[in-house]
């Protein structure tokens, strides 16, 4: 849906003697990357969040930072990639209540807590997968697809455990979602977990044959199947694979919590969202980088930790924080494309102010 | 999907592609009402007080107040956007302008809905704007706006909550006043899609919506445009969900910054199931508002046969996958029948 409406405009334009300034423009534009962008914005917030506040930088503090964005950043990683290849998933907060439910329905009906664990992911591959079948078999679009199992999902975790919570989870696991990572004390554990899968998806989309396939799905899906790519099958694999995900990362955030209740991860794909668009991946597909993801996640808990700080600020309110983010990512990652635009407007301007005196009679 | 085969045989030789396209809408607004049909007789055979007259009446107010919001939402989608914002922009409308009792004693209900289409309007501005200029895709911008929306409500509101004692009781009876039995915000309504139907299907800038969700780069090089429509389209939607917040201050009476949320998704699915076409470019306005009817009608059944209303979320998500469905295996089955019958034609 309207996700390639601007793709389009890419074409390059045959090389006139007016087109140097251009081409020099593209020469800027291609030293400045967008990740080195992401580290200048990086420093600037950490700097700001440091010369604010003495607590910025404290153990306690960045430890609270870690526990706020390491679920949220992991989730973003196999949205990367589904936003790679020109899809979406915006059901990732209810796959996400969905295995959290679970887990609370299973823990209330003793089952063992290692066969839990293996029906919750089961259940996040299950719901990834009919993603995938509606997305990939059937040809529908992934947006209104997830939109449905957005509802579908959060509906059934609700019906699975009704109003109630459950808070009787083993102390071992609720333990782990508390404590900073041993020897690492501003860490926690979900960071740790962060860092080593973002490593893996690094790994396998910079430098694997698999990897580039994805770039080239996104890119131009039809171009990438001639090539020899089976595009569905790859599209669904992310679709469950983006389903384990948020199921581990539900029971992840519900030992955290050490509770699990019908609201848990609510508004989560804005942010998981907003993270990949200003980690620099295109939100037509094609574009982005795993390291532009990450540094993005802690720029992003930055902000977030920073304005905790400060006084008078609501958490409450940070949505809207997190929804101009959003708009603002894409909107600079446009603006090549306004300049563009407003080039040509005034050339079309000028060419028709010449053709009317050229019309005139002497 | 079996009646349609049948029609494609019995559809003479000459018959246009549109006929067919036209065929098959058709019988898309027929299958709602049979379904619908069938709902009712199910349910009030099992429970006659579903259809008594006072149940028949809160399902179109309740009906009234979808539907007026599917309208927007439909004009959205048929140009191949999406607008996810409506249930914030209800829910900023209904706490805003119920307050205005409070803060401003005496004044006028005309008044109170003139807020409420401001707003909803303001809102709509926004996310056309940044759309059509900024060519951001919908689904990115009206994401963040339902959280930016739904964050300003609760900076206005806090944990503040509009009491219904505040209200005039000549606010909070609208939805009581009816004629012949039907409630008078049913036939507001039902004016409404009315024109927004008939504007959709006679007016160049309607079919220009259509246009753009069929081939929005066509569509651009025919001259139709886009920005404008886009934008236009994103305006009205804005705005009725704007009225329609006021009008759910004015059933719900107690307001709290948490109102309406979540609403995005039952009128999408309205929309959905109601035969618009979630790429864009086929489906009408009247069909959207059956959509709302459909949905709001099971709600109630579910509710009359004691089924708990937790299940709501997951009927309707899986009523919106289920209607996407089948579009896609009809859009599938009539490609293959036009291209069986140009091998016949000998084309």
């Amino acid at each position: 849906m309207a996700l390639d409406a601007a793709a389009t405009t890419e074409a390059p334009r045959p090389g006139t003697p007016r087109d140097e300034s251009v081409r020099l423009g593209d020469v800027l534009r291609s030293l400045v990357r967008w990740e080195t962008g992401l580290v200048v914005l990086l420093v600037l917030v950490f700097g700001i969040g440091a010369r604010s506040s003495s607590e910025f930088l404290t153990n306690y503090n960045l430890e609270t930072l870690c526990q706020n964005i390491g679920d949220i950043a992991i989730l973003a990683l196999p949205m990367t990639l589904i936003i790679i290849v020109g899809e979406i998933d915006l059901s990732v907060a209810s796959i996400l209540a969905l295995a959290s439910e679970m887990l609370g329905y299973l823990t209330l009906h003793h089952w063992p807590l290692a066969l839990i664990f293996v029906t919750v992911i089961v259940i996040g591959a299950a719901a990834g997968a009919l993603n995938g079948f509606l997305v990939t078999v059937v040809g529908l679009p992934s947006l209104a697809v997830t939109i449905g199992t957005l509802t579908l999902y959060r509906g059934l975790a609700t019906v699975a455990l009704g109003p109630q919570t459950v808070s009787d989870y083993p102390t071992f696991w609720t333990n782990l979602g508390v404590d900073s990572f041993p020897g690492v004390p501003w860490m926690s554990w979900s960071v740790a977990i962060f860092i080593v899968l973002a490593l893996v998806f690094g790994l396998v989309l910079h430098r694997t044959s698999l990897g580039r396939r994805l770039y080239a799905i996104g890119l131009n899906k039809d171009a990438a199947a001639h090539a020899g790519t089976r595009v569905g099958r790859v599209k669904w694999g992310l679709f469950v694979l983006s389903g384990v995900i948020c199921a581990i990362v539900g029971i992840m955030y519900t030992f955290e919590l050490d509770s699990a209740g019908e609201n848990i991860g609510i508004g989560f794909e804005l942010q998981v969202v907003t993270i990949v668009l200003l980690g620099g991946v295109s939100i037509f597909g094609g574009r982005g980088t795993i390291l532009g993801v990450a540094l993005a996640a802690f720029i992003y808990a930055g902000i977030h930790s920073v304005l905790l700080l400060s006084s008078g600020f609501n958490d409450q309110d940070f949505p809207i924080v997190s929804g101009g983010l959003l708009i603002l990512s894409v909107l600079i990652q446009n603006a090549p494309s306004y300049v563009r635009r407003a080039r040509e407007w005034g050339r079309r301007r000028q060419a028709r102010r010449r053709s009317v005196r050229a019309e005139q009679p002497g | 999907m079996t009646t349609f085969e049948h029609a494609t045989e019995a559809t003479p030789d000459d018959a246009s592609q549109a006929r067919l396209v036209e065929w098959v809408l058709r019988a898309r607004t027929f299958g709602i009402i049979a379904v619908l049909a069938l709902f009712v007789a199910i349910t009030a055979s099992i429970q006659s007080r579903f259809v008594d007259a006072n149940n028949i009446q809160f399902i179109l107010s309740q009906t009234s107040l979808y539907a007026l919001i599917a309208v927007g939402e439909a004009m959205v989608i048929i140009t191949r956007n999406v607008d996810l914002s409506v249930g914030s922009i209800v829910g900023l409308s209904a706490y805003v302008s119920a307050n205005q009792f409070g803060a401003h004693p005496g004044i006028s209900i005309i008044a109170v809905f003139a807020v409420g289409l401001g707003i909803g309007l303001a809102c709509g501005f926004v996310s056309g704007a940044i759309v059509a200029i900024g060519r951001v895709p919908s689904l990115v911008v009206t994401l963040a706006m339902l959280y930016i929306i739904r964050g300003i409500d609760t900076i206005i509101a806090g944990s503040h909550e509009v009491l219904a004692s505040t209200e005039p009781s000549s606010f909070n009876s609208i939805p009581d006043h009816t004629i012949l039995g039907i409630p008078v915000v049913a036939l507001v309504v039902a004016g409404v899609v009315a024109i927004a139907g008939y504007y959709m299907r006679s007016y160049r800038s309607g079919r220009d919506l259509y246009a753009l969700g069929s081939e929005p780069s066509a569509a651009t090089l025919a001259g139709i445009p886009a920005a404008r429509r886009i934008f236009g389209a994103f305006l009205i939607s804005g705005g009725l969900a704007g009225i329609a917040g006021v009008l759910w201050a004015a059933q719900y009476a107690t307001i709290t910054s948490n109102a309406a949320s979540g609403l995005e998704l039952q009128v999408i699915a309205a929309v959905v199931v109601g035969g618009v076409a979630i790429f864009g470019g086929s489906g009408t306005v009247v069909g959207a508002a059956l959509g709302a009817l459909l949905l709001q009608t099971i709600n109630s059944a579910l509710n009359v046969l004691g089924i708990p209303s937790l299940w709501t979320d997951a009927i309707s998500g899986f009523l919106l996958l289920l209607a996407i469905t089948l579009d896609r295996i009809i859009q599938i089955q009539q490609a293959a029948a036009l291209r069986r019958r140009r091998v016949r034609l000998g084309a």
